[in-house]
């Protein structure tokens, strides 16, 4: 009977588990990571990236996201558009094509692969036949042009992918064609460009690699027209009259040839080195658009002077007299053009440049062409991120007074809407406004809107106008003087390179009711600052906080404290520093909380920590946690302990900064960069001959960093006897030990000038040592304590106060309850003892049922070394789920991991990207969008059913969208046992790879279609489906 | 000062008297004999009759042979209670003291000669070795063991080694290897973790349970199968207070023998793990690493003394409710004389975790008064060799 019972409670909790958790990662923010290639769907208005690691993104209206990931872990090299459909073709480096469609499913459109294949040459052929080098889509939408590395150009039928043999431009016939003097026969070379006729679809432009071009007539399988280009081609442009080719150059000329005319050789008309005399690099692509009156855009990407400029990566638009090289942060991957007017054959309106590290988008119909601001693919990374900060549930208020300072730092860019437009963004409206803080290192806080699918920059604030640093601020913004040629402009914001690294920001700690906002940093610097819609000039008086406390016999061998400035400092509306606290040693700090309501920010480092109050501008408290044994914790800011990334990439910036001052100082840089090249060395040496063991020792309170505080917590509790409860500092260090402080404010009234004071309480040592990482207070409901202001705002029921306080603390080992104020273990639970895993994150959040409106749990979600993802419930500390989210080897993501009061969270995929995640089943902020098949769809060759047919295949379509392929083979192999009469043919190899049976509309891809057959069979089993139809 | 004034048998069955001296100072209360209550209250009580509230005490008493007997845990706590007819005579030392006296036999017994006397465990006549051999009997403690070898396979040993305050390291390096296993489909190599060094003088040497190229196969009764190096160093430190090790040893020639069959070389049926390192043992001749490696297995108990846990007292606290079953080994060590700040005194502090710490006093003075200043001596010299 209790077995039952038990089980049925069991079942019953394993049911709301469900309701309250699942785990899904719903949307990358940011800039991918290497991106490849690019592509824009005019008709579809989607911009397509594809990355180096396979993925491909795809991009519309803002909100309109897709993204998919090739199986072969290949890059991208090219991407192309079917023409007027939602299909697209990606080849990438191990040159298998790839078949991918926008199929909407349950009103919503997937991006899905629905074919893939690899061209096969004849047999003993070497691999460098069918090397695809160039690819063109037919406006029929149903033939690839595929050039290759030999010379070949493969014709395959899609989206099949069947090879129409009879139809391949082989290098034989083209080599046949030429005249007879041309070059004395040599190999043509790869073919480098294929480009349609604009006008005569029946034309189709080979531009080899040497430099010959042919126009080839499909239809008649013969030679047109061939231009005797004697430079290595690059790329080629047809005029969109189709009476002009313009081909680019390796010697960085282009030429225009007129090929409108009769005869079998094209005339050249013009031949130019742009950036001329000096030896050039190649112009890697061009275009030319014309413009209603007026004379055309010309667009190239490259071409500088080799010498003087070959490192700039710079696009030139000519247009007129108006002449700019645009000055890119990165290399340039691609760009193209978007045009006005409803077909997108109007006016030159954008130019979109995608770089190695950005998406910068020029605004080509406005003065002085400004760039236009991009709702999405930002670059989080344009300094490398060093923290974050989330915050939920933003008041309207502060959102609009951030979103205000925000726009006035803004004023540089168009005001243009954003011109890619395609897909509708169906997801519902962000139920709440959700901040997210990113901290950099050049010193700036960078304020994104993360409540729904955009990470959309709201505001951006720098903390380095305080301090004095080497740097004069734009010196390498060199604006391009008056007659400079080329004309560079440098556009973009990419810019990775700090000036200052003690000026990195460390933690963050926001409040959303009062608007103050506490940021500290690597040099040990703590800025309070607060938000004020007007510019003011002010100075900002520096506390310092000595932590050492008179410990003596230590030495800090690391960087030294920043300067401040001592003459006011006129800051823009938005967060201005009004106090600012400077630890002693100027260790990096890392721990910092502010309680808006006591006016009160605590800090702590390696060494110990502090509490400040910020009204006051005194500080209450400073508390020195070093071990005396312990010399490490002394000498520098963690030297022994960075990660070999960290100190990689502090070497690269060692080098080029001293590449910099080469220029101010010339004495012994050349030194400088051989000592960072040494440094270099000899840690890449470290890391290789590491041996793989580890030392098994229980920690002791000598090890080293056991100060190290790790975890700041304010709450208003009964910390010395049951009846009152008071505020109270409690802090958790590496070495396993909390420290709790009561805390004793003025009355409101006397807050200006009564000293705040804090006593110590209590202190506990763990037994097992193991860092702190969190620390929570539990009313006596169980629920964590509200947030300083929280209830005043009535935001938040207010703590029960009556019942027994609990205090949960959190160590990288385990999780243990305690009761208080008599502090007394009370529940424990064990994770690294049990599976090996340690506690890297650690939040606390709210979950609310899927089902039933009213119903919420707290719970902690922890993010453990391994890249695991646990729920653990409050206050009973139980594991309720456990989802794999990040490779355990990727250890920047796992300490990159930022989770939401709302069982959300975010890390880092890449420098650039973040991962959003979800945690909660009601809570899940994801792209839904839908893309439409442009109406003008050409007849294809497969015969599609009607859709919205109501299906009776359609049984098993209640479940989820992401197990669509499977239950598409599921309900194709149904369709093919009751259809006996076609189709079983022994040799008939064809794998669906796909087939949507929502809308019973189906698309079939085979792969390896050599029969001729097998298009019957295809019509066979489409008929077999429609057969279901009523 | 062994007055030993026995009482007659007037005994009031419900009170014990307590007779505490502290110094020169003496006191007596009486307990209730049914409700002793909790060591740690009754310490309590002792700081508060002898108004010494922050002095920490080593606790001891003399038990019906005169013997001195420590106090320190609630099992001999009770035990004391029950065998006082009815007196129970307590000596309090200050722990500083006490402590100090440790690094010097002669400190210790100088000034306290007649009851110390007692201290030498029994008078008893079976102990061969000279009474120099044996050290104070607060040094008798559990350090390391073999267990569950009713249920394990002979091929397999689980170690549990105990680590008391911060005395000694545990001393051993594990990597990554790989492991032939076999399988239905034949033998396959699977990766696993091994012991790659000991450190000359730590735990896990002197105990010589372990050995370098042991195969690890669990961590506290949980298998390291799957899981990466960096993740059994973890769980092995956040067990290392009380870790318990089934490891597959790289030498299986001195596996007991219980079924009869084979002798040293019958390990092979279950898998013989081996990589580059283990092939050291596998091919040196038998002979020599029976004869250079016996498989000798330290304890720092004697035989008779695992006989003597008839008593009750064997109720061992066990850290965290480990799966394993009591270990015999160490409920027999509760009735070796012993002075505080042992195995179950720890292990309470070690369930607690840093509530004991804090019970004591609630004020910061307490804090991590680890447990430490032990001898580095080395245990073999004093500890009785078991061969099995």
């Amino acid at each position: 009977m209790k077995r039952f019972r038990r089980h049925g409670q069991e079942s019953h909790r394993d049911r709301i588990k469900q309701e309250l958790y699942g785990f899904n990662k719903t949307v990358e923010h940011g800039f991918p990571h290497q991106p490849s290639a690019l592509v824009f769907s005019p008709s579809l208005q989607l911009l397509a990236i594809g990355t180096r690691s396979g993925a491909i993104k795809l991009y519309g209206a803002p909100g309109v996201e897709f993204m998919g990931l090739h199986d072969e872990n290949a890059a991208v090299t090219q991407v192309h558009f079917l023409p007027q459909q939602v299909d697209l073709v990606t080849l990438l480096d191990d040159n298998s094509l790839h078949m991918w469609t926008l199929r909407a499913h349950q009103g919503v459109s997937e991006l899905l692969e629905i074919g893939r294949f690899t061209l096969t040459g004849p047999p003993g052929a070497p691999p460098s036949v069918t090397r695809v080098t160039a690819v063109l889509t037919h406006s029929s939408g149903d033939l690839l042009f595929l050039g290759t590395e030999g010379g070949h150009v493969f014709v395959v039928e899609v989206p099949g992918f069947r090879e129409l043999e009879e139809r391949n431009i082989s290098l034989e016939n083209v080599t046949n064609s030429l005249p007879e003097d041309y070059g004395g026969r040599r190999s043509l070379e790869h073919v480098e460009s294929l480009q349609e006729n604009p006008v005569n679809p029946r034309q189709v432009l080979i531009g080899y690699g040497r430099g010959m071009m042919v126009i080839w007539d499909l239809e008649r399988q013969s030679a047109v027209k061939h231009i005797p280009a004697t430079q290595q081609l690059e790329s080629v442009w047809w005029t969109e009259d189709g009476g002009h080719v313009l081909s680019s150059h390796s010697d960085g000329s282009y030429c225009r040839w007129m090929v409108a005319g009769e005869g079998t050789q094209s005339e050249q008309e013009k031949s130019e080195v742009p950036y001329g005399h000096f030896p050039c690099k190649a112009i890697s692509k061009i275009i030319q658009l014309p413009t209603e009156q007026g004379p055309p855009f010309l667009f190239l990407s490259g071409g500088m002077p080799r010498a003087s400029y070959g490192d700039r990566h710079c696009i030139s638009v000519i247009h007129s007299k108006t002449h700019v090289a645009l000055d890119f942060t990165s290399r340039i991957i691609d760009f193209f053009v978007i045009r006005d007017g409803p077909d997108h054959t109007g006016d030159p309106s954008a130019l979109v440049v995608l770089v190695e590290e950005e998406l910068v988008v020029i605004d080509l119909q406005t003065e002085g062409w400004p760039v236009i601001q991009t709702p999405y693919l930002v670059p989080l990374h344009c300094s490398a991120i060093t923290c974050s900060h989330h915050v939920s549930a933003i008041p309207l208020k502060l959102w609009e007074r951030v979103l205000s300072a925000g726009a006035l730092q803004n004023t540089h860019y168009s005001k243009k809407p954003w011109p890619i437009t395609g897909g509708q963004n169906l997801s519902p409206d962000a139920p709440q406004r959700d901040l997210l803080l990113t901290g950099h290192e050049d010193g700036t806080v960078r304020f994104w809107d993360a409540s729904g699918v955009c990470l959309y920059p709201m505001y951006k604030l720098s903390t380095a106008g305080v301090f004095l640093t080497d740097a004069e601020p734009n010196d390498n913004m060199n604006q391009g003087t008056e007659g400079e040629w080329p004309p560079f402009r440098k556009v973009g914001c990419f810019d990775p390179y700090s000036d200052d690294p003690r000026l990195g920001v460390q933690k963050i700690h926001l409040c959303k009711y009062s608007g103050y906002l506490t940021v500290a940093g690597t040099a040990g610097q703590i800025l309070v600052l607060e938000l004020n819609d007007e510019a003011a000039e002010q100075t900002v008086e520096a506390t310092v906080a000595d932590l050492l406390q008179g410990q003596e016999g230590f030495r800090w061998k690391g960087h030294t404290r920043l300067e401040v400035k001592e003459e006011p400092v006129m800051f823009p509306p938005g967060f201005q520093p009004f106090a600012l606290v400077q630890c002693q040693p100027p260790a990096v700090v890392t721990a910092l909380t502010l309680h808006s309501e006591w006016k009160l920010v605590t800090f702590g480092t390696s060494h110990g920590f502090g509490l400040y109050d910020y009204q006051q501008k005194n500080t209450v408290l400073v508390r020195c946690t070093l071990n005396p044994s312990d010399q490490l914790a002394m000498e520098g800011p963690l030297s022994r302990v960075k990660s070999i990334k960290k100190s990689l990439r502090q070497s690269f910036r060692r080098i080029r900064r001293s590449r910099v001052s080469l220029r101010k100082h010339h004495v012994n840089s050349a030194a400088k960069v051989q000592e960072a090249n040494a440094r270099l060395e000899a840690e890449l040496a470290e890391m290789e001959l590491a041996p793989v063991q580890r030392k098994i020792e229980a920690r002791s309170s000598d090890d080293s960093f056991t100060g190290l505080v790790r975890t700041l917590y304010f709450a208003d509790t009964f910390l010395s006897d049951s009846s009152h409860h008071t505020p109270s500092l409690w802090a958790g260090t590496n070495g396993g030990s909390v420290l709790a402080y009561q805390l004793r404010l003025p009355p409101v009234e006397r807050r200006a000038e009564d000293p705040v004071s804090a006593h110590p309480a209590k202190e506990i040592q763990l037994m097992h040592r193991a860092p702190v990482v969190g620390i929570v207070v539990l009313d006596g409901h169980g629920s964590p304590l509200p947030e300083p202001l929280e209830v005043a705002h009535d935001l938040a029921r207010s703590a029960d106060m009556q019942g027994c306080h609990q205090l949960l603390v959190i160590s990288e080992e385990q999780f243990k309850v305690f009761t208080l104020p008599k502090v007394s273990a009370k529940m424990k639970l064990k994770l690294t003892a049990i599976d090996g895993s340690r506690v890297r994150r650690v939040g606390v959040a709210w979950f609310g049922s899927s089902r039933s409106e009213d119903y919420g749990e707290s719970g902690l979600t922890v993010l453990t070394n391994q890249g695991d993802l646990h729920v653990v419930s409050l206050p009973g500390v139980k594991l309720q789920v456990q989802y794999p989210c990040i490779r355990r080897e990727d250890v920047s993501g796992i300490a990159s991991c930022v989770f939401t009061k709302h069982g959300q969270g975010f890390y880092l995929i890449s420098p650039s990207e973040f991962e959003r995640f979800s945690l909660s089943a009601r809570c899940v902020v994801e792209p839904r969008s839908l893309v439409e098949v442009p109406s003008q769809t050409p007849s294809t060759t497969l015969p599609r059913a009607q859709p919205d047919g109501p299906s009776v295949a359609h049984r098993n379509s209640t479940r989820a969208t992401d197990d669509v392929e499977g239950s598409a083979r599921r309900v194709m192999e149904h369709a093919l046992l009751n259809d006996e009469t076609t189709h079983d043919h022994p040799t008939a190899r064809f794998i669906i790879t796909n087939l949507t049976h929502g809308n019973c509309q189906s698309s079939l891809c085979v792969c390896g279609l050599t029969c001729s057959f097998l298009t019957a069979v295809l019509q066979e089993i489409q008929k077999s489906l429609e057969g279901y139809q009523p | 000062m062994n007055k030993n004034h026995r009482v007659p048998s007037n005994r009031t069955l419900g009170a014990v008297e307590v007779k505490s001296k502290f110094g020169a100072e003496f006191r007596r209360f009486s307990l209730d004999r049914s409700k002793p209550g909790r060591f740690d209250e009754f310490y309590r009580l002792l700081q508060h009759m002898h108004r010494i509230p922050n002095v920490d005490l080593l606790v001891g008493y003399a038990d019906v042979h005169g013997d001195l007997l420590p106090i320190n845990n609630d099992d001999n706590y009770r035990k004391a209670i029950s065998v006082a007819d009815p007196v129970l005579r307590l000596f309090l030392q200050r722990k500083e003291e006490a402590d100090y006296s440790a690094f010097g036999l002669d400190s210790l017994t100088r000034p306290k000669k007649t009851v110390l006397a007692a201290m030498l465990l029994r008078p008893d006549a079976n102990r061969k070795k000279p009474l120099v051999i044996i050290s104070l009997p607060r040094d008798f403690r559990p350090v390391s063991s073999i267990i569950d070898v009713d249920i394990l396979p002979e091929t397999h040993r689980r170690v549990r080694l105990y680590k008391h305050g911060q005395e000694k390291p545990l001393g051993f390096y594990i990597r990554d290897g790989s492991s032939v296993r076999v399988t239905p489909q034949g033998l396959e190599k699977v990766p696993g973790i091994f012991i790659s060094r000991m450190v000359p003088g730590g735990l896990a040497e002197s105990t010589g349970l372990l050995a370098v190229n042991d195969e690890v196969l669990e961590v506290n009764g949980i298998e390291v199968q799957g899981k990466s190096l960096d993740q059994v160093t973890d769980m092995m430190i956040a067990n290392s207070h009380n870790l318990i090790v089934t490891v597959k040893p790289a030498n299986q020639r001195n596996n007991i023998v219980r079924s009869g069959g084979g002798g040293g070389a019958a390990s092979g049926s279950s898998g013989h793990s081996s990589d580059s390192g283990t092939s050291f043992y596998g091919y040196s001749s038998p002979g020599t690493a029976v004869a250079t490696t016996p498989a000798h297995i330290i304890q720092n108990f004697h035989p008779e003394e695992l006989e003597s846990d008839e008593d009750d007292e064997d109720l061992v606290i066990e850290v965290d409710g480990e799966a394993m079953p009591i270990p015999r080994t160490s409920s027999a060590s509760c009735t070796i004389p012993f002075i505080p700040r042992y195995v179950p005194h720890l292990d309470l502090r070690t369930t607690n975790g840093a509530l004991a710490s804090h019970n004591r006093s609630g004020s910061l003075g307490t804090l991590s008064t680890a447990d430490r200043g032990l001898e580095g001596r080395s245990l073999e010299e004093e500890g009785t060799v078991i061969t099995l």
